[in-house]
C-alpha cells in the first residue's frame, strides 16, 4: 500500500487536498444557491434541496477515501511528522502554510474524515431550510477543524482555529433550537476571549521566534518550540499575594484560557449544555466528536510542550489535576439530574474530557495513549449517541427524556443500537470505552493515585445516569399514546450507525493497530515534556534569582 | 516474549485440544449473534425513509407491534399463545452451542487427566492493548481450576438452556431470551479462562451487562427495568474496587497475567499494606459480584427476572465469580492474613444475615435468593479462611442443589401461572401463601427439591454435607497454629474471630434447614391453597424441563463424591482437592503451615455438630410450622413486630435509598445543577465577564434571523478562499 501511495505522491498532496475539497464544494454550493431561487419543500422529493445534499455527501465521502492512506504514512513506530507541506504565505510576517501529521493528529483528522459523512446522512431530512447554507457552512467548518489538527505554523493554527468558531456560530445560531441565539452567542463569546488571549500569546512568541535583524517574525512550530524553551526573563510580580508568576506560565495561562474553554475543563463548561442543547444534530455532533478534541489536542500539540516547566510545575499540574477530577465527578453528577436527553449527554462529555485532562497531566505512556484513545472513543459513541437522540427527535420532537418510556417495544432497532452506543459511553469492556478509559486510568494512577481514585468514582456514576436515563426512555410502560405510533429507524439511519457501531467494537477489541500508531507521538510527547519539566525545574532557582 | 512462548510450546498441553480452548467462549457467542439476529430481524419495522414527513402513513403499523411485548411465563397478559416464528431455530441453536461447548471443555478436560498439570496453559490470541509499559493480550488459561468452572458452566448451563426451552415456549421474546442467555455464558468463560485480570474483567462486566438485560428482561414493567439498573449500579460499585486493585498490581508489580502477579507478588511482603489493600479492593469487587454485606441488596430484587435466569446467573455461576475470583487471586490472599478475615467475617455475617431474612420471605423466590446470598457468605468463609479448595468444592455442588431449587420453584411457578392463566386468576403466582400440597399434582418435582433441600440443609450424603462440613472444619482448623490465628482483626484476634465465624455459620446452618423445611412444607405439603377451579389444571411440566430437573437431582445427591473426607472413604478421597493442587496448593499450606491432618476425634466431632444443627432445624420446622393453618395471600393478615422487619429485610433498601441515593440525586439537581452551573458560574461568566461583550456581538445575533444568510455564507466563503489563497498569488 505504501508504495503504491508513494507513487502516486499522496504525501505531497493530500492535506492540501483534503482543505481544498470542502472549500471546493462549498463554492459549488453556493453558486448552486444562488442559481436556484424557488423556495422548495427542502424534502427528499425537492430536486434543489437534493443538489447540496448529494454534493456534500459526496466530498466527505470523497475526503474520507482520502485521508485513509494516511493510516499507512503514519506506520506503527512513526514518531516524526509525515505528509509535510510547507510553502511560504505571507513573507512579511513570517507566517507559512505549513501542514503536516503525527500519529496524533492523523488519527484525529481520520476520526474527522470518518464522522463527516455519517453527520451530513444523519441530518438528511431534518434540515429542511436554507441547505444551501447550511452545507457550504459545514464544509467550510470541516476545513477548520482538519486544518487545526494539521497545521505546523502557528498563525495557520490560529486562523484554522477561528475559521471553525465562525460556520458553527451559524450553525447553532440558524438552525438551532428555541434559544438558539443565546446558545450561539455563548458559544462564541467564551470560545472569542479564550481564543484572543492565545493570540497575543501567539504574536508574542511568533515575534519572539522571529529574526531580530529584519524583524519578520516567524511562527513555525519548530522556531517557536525553540522560542519558547528560551526561558523568558520577564514576569508579573503579585508581591501583595507573594507569588511571582513567571512569563512561561503567563503565556501557558493564554494558551490554556482557549483550549480549556473548547475542552471544556470545570468551570469554562457552561456554553457546552446549551450549546448542545440548541445545535441542530449536526451540530452536536460536530461539536461533541470533534470539536472539543480540538481543545485537548492544543494542549497535548501546543501548550504542554512549548511550556513544560510552567504546565508541569506541582501547583499548575495539580490544579488543572484537581479541575479534571472534578469535571468527571461533577459532570456526572449533573448529567445524572438532567431532564434533557441531550443535556445529558452534554454534560457526561464534560466528565469524559475531564478524563482526557486526567490523562494528559498525569503524563505516563500508558495515560496519554489512553487520553488519545478516550478523545477518538468519545468522538465516536457521543457523536452516536446524539445521531440517534436527532434521530428519534425527528419523529417525536421532544429531547425530554419524560417524553419517552416503554419505547423498546415500537422501535427495536433504535432501543438496540442505543443500548449498545450507551454502554460504550459507560465504558463497558469490549467496547473502546473501557480500553480508554482503563488506560487513562491505570496510567494516572502510576503519578496521582488518589485524583485517579477519585476519577474512578465516574465508572459508577456513568451507569447510574446513562441506565437511568435508558429505562425512562426505552423500558419502563409504553404509557404514552403517541409514542405507540413511532417509527422505527430506516435504512440510511441504521446505514450510518453501523460503521460507528463497527469502529466502536473494534476499538474496544483491537485497539493495538491504533495505539501502536499513536505510540510514538504519544510517548515523545511524554519525554519531551519530562524533560523540559526537569531540566528547566533545574534551571529555574537560579533564573528566578 | 520469546520465553513466553517457550513456556507455551514447552507446555505438555501444547498441541492438544487445550489450543482449541478460545472456541469454549466463542461458541456461545456464536449462539448469541444468531438468535440475536432472528430476534431483531423479526421484531423490527425498517421506518419510512423520511421520518419527518412521516407520521401519518405509519399509524397504521402500530398494532403489528403489539404482540411483541413483555410478558410470557410471568406476565399477565392474556394474549393467545402463539410460538414465536423462529421458536424451532432458536430452541436448536440455543441449547447446542453451549453443549457443543460443554464437549470441548470435557474434551480439554480428559486431555489434562493424564499429563503434568503444574503450570497453566496460556492461549495467547492476541495482544490486546499494548501500551507504555502495560501489555494485556486476549489469552485464555487453562488450568485446573478455570476447567472445573467452565465444566460447571457450560453443564449446568446446557442443562438450564434446556430448561429454558420449555419454560419460556410462549414467550414473545423468545429468540431475545436466547441471545441474552447464550451471551451471557460467552462472557462467563471468558471469566474464568481469562489469563490476566483485565480479559477476566472483561467477562465480569459483560455477566453484568447480561444480567441487568435478564433480570429486565420483561421490561415494560418498571419494577424489573428497575431491578436490573440496581443490579448492573450496585455491580458497578464493585467493579470499582477490581479497577483500583488493578491499578495498584499494575503501578506496584508492573503486569497484571496472574502468571506474572503471582510472581511478583512475594516480593511485596507478607501482610504488607500493599497487598492487603489489593486484595480488600478486589473483595470490594466480590462484594458487588457475589452479593454479599454491603452491596447484597441487588441479588433479591434480581429475583424480577425469568426463573431459569435466577437458576443460571444468580444461582449456579455469576454470583459465585468472587468466589472464584480469591481463589484465583489465592497466592494474594494468602499473603494478606487481614484481608483474609475480611473476606471470612463478612462472609459469615452475610451468611447468617441473610438467612434470617429468608426465614420470613412469601415469595418462594425471594427465600431461594436469600440462601443465595447466604450460601454464597459460606463460601466466602471458605476461601476467606484459604480453604480455597473448599470454597469451590462448595461452590460446585451450590451450583447443582441452588440450580435444582430454582429450576424446581421455575416448574412451580410455571404450573401455577398456568393454572391461574387457565382460569383467569390474576394471583401471585410465587407466593407461597397461595401454593400447598404441591405434591400431589408434582410428584416428580417435589422428590428432586427435597433432595435438593437436604443437600443444602448438610444432611449427611447428600452433596451440601460434605461441601459445607469441609467450610467449617477449615475455619475451626485455623483458630490455632495458622496465619489467620496470629494477626488481630480491628483489635480482635485472629483466632477469636475464627470461633466467631465458625459459630456464625454454624448457626446459619441452623436457619438454613429451618427456612428451606419452611419452603417445602409451604409449597408442597398441607392442603392446597391455590383455589378450587386451579386444581385441576395443576400439573408437572413437560420432559424438557423435568429432564434436566433429573440430572442436577443425580448431581445433588452425589456431587459430595467429588471431594471426600478421609473420614467417610466412600471413593476416591479428597479428588478436587487433588486436582486444584497446583493452583492453590501453595497458597493454602501458607496459611496452614504446611498440610496438617486434623485429629480424627475433633473431625467426628465438628461433623457430629453440624448434622446435629441441620436435623435440629428440619426438625424444628416440621415441630413448629403448621402449613395447613396457612391462609391464601389475599387473606393474609399483616405481620407485626419483628417479623415485620424481617419480612422488609431490615429495611436495608430503604436505608440506602435515604442516605445514599436521595441525597446524591438531591445535591446533583439543587446544589450543582441549580446552584453552581446556573447560578455561580453562569452568573459570574456570563452576566458579569461576559456583560459587555454581547452588546459588542449583539448586532450579530440581531442580524441572524433577518434571513440574509446567503449573504453570510457567501461572505464567510470569500474570507475564507480570499485568506486561503493568498500565498498562492504571492
Amino acid at each position: 500500500m505504501l508504495a503504491f501511495l508513494t507513487s502516486i505522491g499522496y504525501e505531497s498532496w493530500v492535506l492540501p487536498t483534503l482543505l481544498a475539497l470542502p472549500v471546493a464544494a462549498a463554492l459549488v454550493i453556493v453558486l448552486h444557491g444562488s442559481a436556484s431561487k424557488g423556495e422548495g419543500t427542502g424534502g427528499l422529493d425537492d430536486a434543489a434541496a437534493m443538489f447540496p445534499r448529494r454534493i456534500t455527501l459526496f466530498t466527505f465521502l470523497l475526503e474520507f477515501v482520502v485521508s485513509i492512506g494516511l493510516w499507512w504514512v503514519v506506520a506503527p513506530g512513526e514518531t516524526g511528522f509525515r505528509a509535510v507541506v510547507d510553502l511560504p504565505w505571507i513573507r512579511t510576517w513570517g507566517i507559512r502554510f505549513a501542514l503536516g501529521v503525527d500519529g496524533i493528529s492523523a488519527m484525529l483528522v481520520l476520526l474527522t474524515t470518518f464522522i463527516m459523512p455519517l453527520v451530513v446522512l444523519g441530518g438528511w431530512t431534518s434540515v429542511r431550510t436554507k441547505l444551501h447554507a447550511y452545507h457550504a457552512l459545514m464544509l467550510i467548518l470541516t476545513s477548520g477543524m482538519l486544518g487545526v489538527f494539521m497545521a505546523r505554523d502557528l498563525f495557520l493554527f490560529y486562523v484554522m482555529w477561528e475559521v471553525m468558531l465562525v460556520p458553527m456560530y451559524f450553525i447553532i445560531g440558524i438552525w438551532g433550537g428555541a434559544r438558539r441565539l443565546y446558545a450561539a452567542l455563548k458559544f462564541f463569546i467564551f470560545t472569542m476571549v479564550g481564543s484572543l488571549l492565545m493570540l497575543v500569546a501567539i504574536l508574542y512568541l511568533g515575534i519572539k521566534a522571529g529574526d531580530p535583524a529584519t524583524g519578520i517574525p516567524n511562527f513555525a512550530f519548530d522556531q517557536i518550540f525553540a522560542a519558547a524553551a528560551q526561558t523568558p526573563q520577564g514576569g508579573i510580580n503579585l508581591s501583595w499575594f507573594g507569588i511571582f508568576l513567571p512569563g512561561s506560565t503567563l503565556l501557558f495561562l493564554a494558551f490554556f484560557s482557549a483550549f480549556a474553554v473548547k475542552v471544556p475543563m470545570f468551570p469554562f463548561h457552561t456554553w457546552l449544555p446549551d450549546a448542545h442543547v440548541e445545535a441542530p444534530t449536526a451540530g452536536s455532533v460536530i461539536l461533541a466528536s470533534i470539536m472539543l478534541k480540538l481543545g485537548t489536542y492544543g494542549f497535548i500539540r501546543l501548550a504542554i510542550p512549548l511550556f513544560p516547566t510552567a504546565a508541569m510545575s506541582p501547583g499548575m499540574r495539580t490544579g488543572i489535576i484537581i479541575l479534571a477530577v472534578i469535571g468527571v465527578i461533577y459532570g456526572s453528577l449533573v448529567a445524572m439530574v438532567q431532564p434533557d436527553f441531550k443535556k445529558l449527554v452534554a454534560y457526561s462529555s464534560v466528565a469524559h474530557l475531564g478524563m482526557v485532562m486526567l490523562g494528559l497531566f498525569a503524563l505516563t505512556r500508558e495515560s496519554v495513549q489512553g487520553a488519545m484513545m478516550v478523545m477518538i472513543g468519545h468522538g465516536l459513541s457521543t457523536g452516536a449517541l446524539f445521531l440517534l437522540i436527532g434521530m428519534i427527535y425527528e419523529r417525536k420532537h421532544s429531547r425530554e427524556i419524560a417524553a419517552y418510556g416503554g419505547i423498546a417495544k415500537v422501535v427495536p432497532v433504535f432501543a438496540t443500537l442505543l443500548t449498545i452506543v450507551a454502554l460504550s459511553s459507560i465504558g463497558l469492556p469490549g467496547t473502546n470505552g473501557f480500553v480508554s478509559e482503563f488506560l487513562v486510568m491505570v496510567g494516572s494512577f502510576k503519578t496521582y493515585p488518589y485524583m485517579t481514585t477519585i476519577s474512578a468514582l465516574g465508572v459508577i456514576l456513568a451507569a447510574a445516569y446513562l441506565l437511568w436515563a435508558l429505562q425512562r426512555i426505552i423500558y419502563n410502560p409504553l404509557d404514552k399514546r403517541d409514542n405507540e405510533h413511532l417509527t422505527d429507524l430506516n435504512w440510511r439511519e441504521i446505514g450510518l450507525l453501523v460503521p460507528v457501531l463497527f469502529a466502536i467494537l473494534w476499538l474496544g477489541l483491537y485497539p493495538k493497530p491504533v495505539l501502536a500508531r499513536m505510540e510514538g507521538a504519544t510517548t515523545s510527547f511524554v519525554r519531551r515534556v519530562e524533560a523540559g519539566a526537569s531540566q528547566r525545574a533545574a534551571s529555574l532557582p537560579r533564573g528566578a534569582r | 516474549m520469546l520465553l513466553q512462548e517457550a513456556t507455551r510450546l514447552s507446555h505438555p498441553l501444547s498441541g492438544s485440544i487445550a489450543e482449541w480452548v478460545w472456541l469454549i467462549p466463542l461458541l456461545p457467542f456464536i449462539g448469541f449473534l444468531i438468535n440475536g439476529w432472528l430476534s431483531i430481524t423479526s421484531a423490527a419495522h425498517v421506518g419510512p425513509k423520511d421520518p419527518s414527513a412521516a407520521g401519518h402513513d405509519a399509524a397504521g403499523h402500530a398494532d403489528d407491534h403489539g404482540h411483541d411485548s413483555g410478558g410470557g411465563a410471568h406476565g399477565d397478559d392474556h394474549h393467545a399463545v402463539v410460538r414465536h416464528r423462529y421458536a424451532g431455530i432458536v430452541s436448536v441453536v440455543g441449547p447446542a452451542v453451549l453443549l457443543l461447548s460443554f464437549g470441548l471443555a470435557v474434551a480439554i478436560f480428559m486431555a489434562m487427566l493424564g499429563v503434568s498439570r503444574e503450570a497453566p496453559f496460556v492461549r495467547t490470541l492476541f495482544s490486546w492493548i499494548p501500551a507504555g509499559d502495560l501489555h494485556v493480550d486476549a489469552a485464555l488459561q487453562v488450568d485446573p481450576l478455570s476447567m472445573v468452572m467452565t465444566l460447571v458452566v457450560t453443564g449446568v448451563g446446557t442443562l438450564i438452556h434446556l430448561f429454558s426451552v420449555g419454560y419460556m415456549q410462549d414467550d414473545p421474546g423468545y429468540p431475545r431470551y436466547f441471545a441474552y442467555l447464550n451471551l451471557f455464558v460467552s462472557f462467563m468463560l471468558v471469566l474464568v479462562l481469562g489469563a490476566s485480570y483485565p480479559v477476566l474483567f472483561v467477562g465480569w462486566e459483560g455477566v453484568g451487562l447480561c444480567s441487568y438485560l435478564l433480570i429486565g428482561f420483561w421490561f415494560t414493567d418498571k419494577a424489573n427495568a428497575d431491578a436490573g439498573k440496581k443490579a448492573f449500579i450496585v455491580n458497578r460499585i464493585g467493579d470499582f474496587g477490581f479497577l483500583i486493585a488493578m491499578f495498584l498490581m499494575f503501578a506496584n508489580f508492573g503486569v497484571l497475567d496472574f502468571v506474572g502477579v503471582s510472581a511478583a507478588a512475594p516480593g511485596a511482603g507478607f501482610n504488607s499494606a500493599l497487598v492487603t489493600t489489593i486484595c480488600l479492593f478486589l473483595f470490594l469487587g466480590c462484594a458487588g459480584k457475589s452479593a454479599q454485606i454491603p452491596l447484597y441488596v441487588w441479588l433479591p430484587d434480581a429475583m424480577a427476572g425469568p426463573t431459569p435466569v435466577s437458576a443460571l446467573i444468580h444461582a449456579a455461576t455469576m454470583v459465585t465469580a468472587g468466589v472464584y475470583l480469591i481463589a484465583r487471586s489465592a497466592f494474594l490472599f494468602s499473603l494478606a492474613p487481614v484481608a483474609q478475615l475480611t473476606v471470612a467475617f463478612v462472609g459469615g455475617l452475610t451468611a447468617l444475615f441473610a438467612a434470617t431474612i429468608g426465614l420470613k420471605q412469601w415469595d418462594i423466590k425471594k427465600v431461594l435468593a436469600y440462601s443465595t446470598v447466604s450460601q454464597l457468605g459460606y463460601m466466602f468463609v471458605g476461601v476467606g479462611v484459604g480453604a480455597y479448595t473448599a470454597g469451590i468444592f462448595h461452590l460446585v455442588t451450590h451450583a447443582f442443589f441452588k440450580a435444582l431449587l430454582f429450576l424446581g420453584s421455575g416448574s412451580v411457578i410455571f404450573a401455577m401461572h398456568r393454572a391461574y392463566h387457565a382460569t383467569h386468576n390474576h394471583d401471585d403466582a410465587q407466593d407461597m401463601r397461595n401454593m400447598g400440597g404441591l405434591r400431589r399434582y408434582m410428584p416428580v418435582t417435589f422428590i428432586l427439591m427435597w433432595i435438593a433441600t437436604l443437600a443444602i440443609a448438610g444432611i449427611p450424603v447428600f452433596a451440601g454435607f460434605f461441601s459445607k462440613d469441609e467450610i467449617l472444619g477449615a475455619v475451626f482448623a485455623r483458630t490455632h497454629e495458622s496465619t489467620l490465628s496470629e494477626v488481630s482483626w480491628l483489635g480482635i484476634p485472629g483466632g477469636s474471630l475464627l470461633y466467631l465465624i465458625y459459630a456464625m455459620g454454624l448457626a446459619a446452618a441452623l436457619l438454613t434447614a429451618i427456612y428451606m423445611t419452611r419452603m417445602m412444607l409451604y409449597t408442597f405439603h398441607g392442603p392446597n391453597r391455590s383455589g378450587e377451579k386451579e386444581q385441576s389444571h395443576l400439573a408437572e411440566a413437560p420432559w424438557i424441563m423435568t429432564g434436566p430437573l433429573v440430572v442436577l437431582g443425580v448431581l445433588s445427591l452425589f456431587g459430595g463424591w467429588l471431594n471426600l473426607p478421609a473420614l467417610l472413604p466412600l471413593g476416591p478421597v479428597g479428588a478436587l482437592e487433588h486436582w486444584l493442587e497446583p493452583v492453590v496448593g501453595s497458597a493454602t499450606n501458607a496459611v496452614t503451615r504446611g498440610p496438617h491432618e486434623p485429629a480424627h476425634s475433633t473431625e467426628l466431632a465438628l461433623i457430629g455438630a453440624a448434622v446435629a444443627i441441620a436435623a435440629l432445624g428440619i426438625i424444628i420446622a416440621l415441630v413448629r410450622l403448621k402449613p395447613d393453618r396457612l391462609v391464601p395471600k389475599a387473606q393474609a393478615p399483616e405481620e407485626q413486630g419483628f417479623e415485620r422487619v424481617l419480612l422488609h429485610k431490615y429495611y436495608v433498601d430503604e436505608l440506602y435509598d435515604r442516605v445514599i441515593v436521595r441525597p446524591t440525586v438531591w445535591i446533583s439537581r439543587n446544589v450543582l445543577a441549580t446552584g453552581v452551573d446556573e447560578g455561580i458560574i453562569d452568573k459570574l461568566l456570563v452576566t458579569w465577564v461576559g456583560a459587555g461583550i454581547p452588546r459588542l456581538f449583539g448586532w450579530f445575533g440581531s442580524r441572524l434571523q433577518s434571513g440574509q444568510v446567503g449573504t453570510y455564507a457567501w461572505v464567510l466563503l470569500i474570507g475564507v478562499i480570499a485568506v486561503l489563497g493568498a500565498f498562492t498569488f504571492r
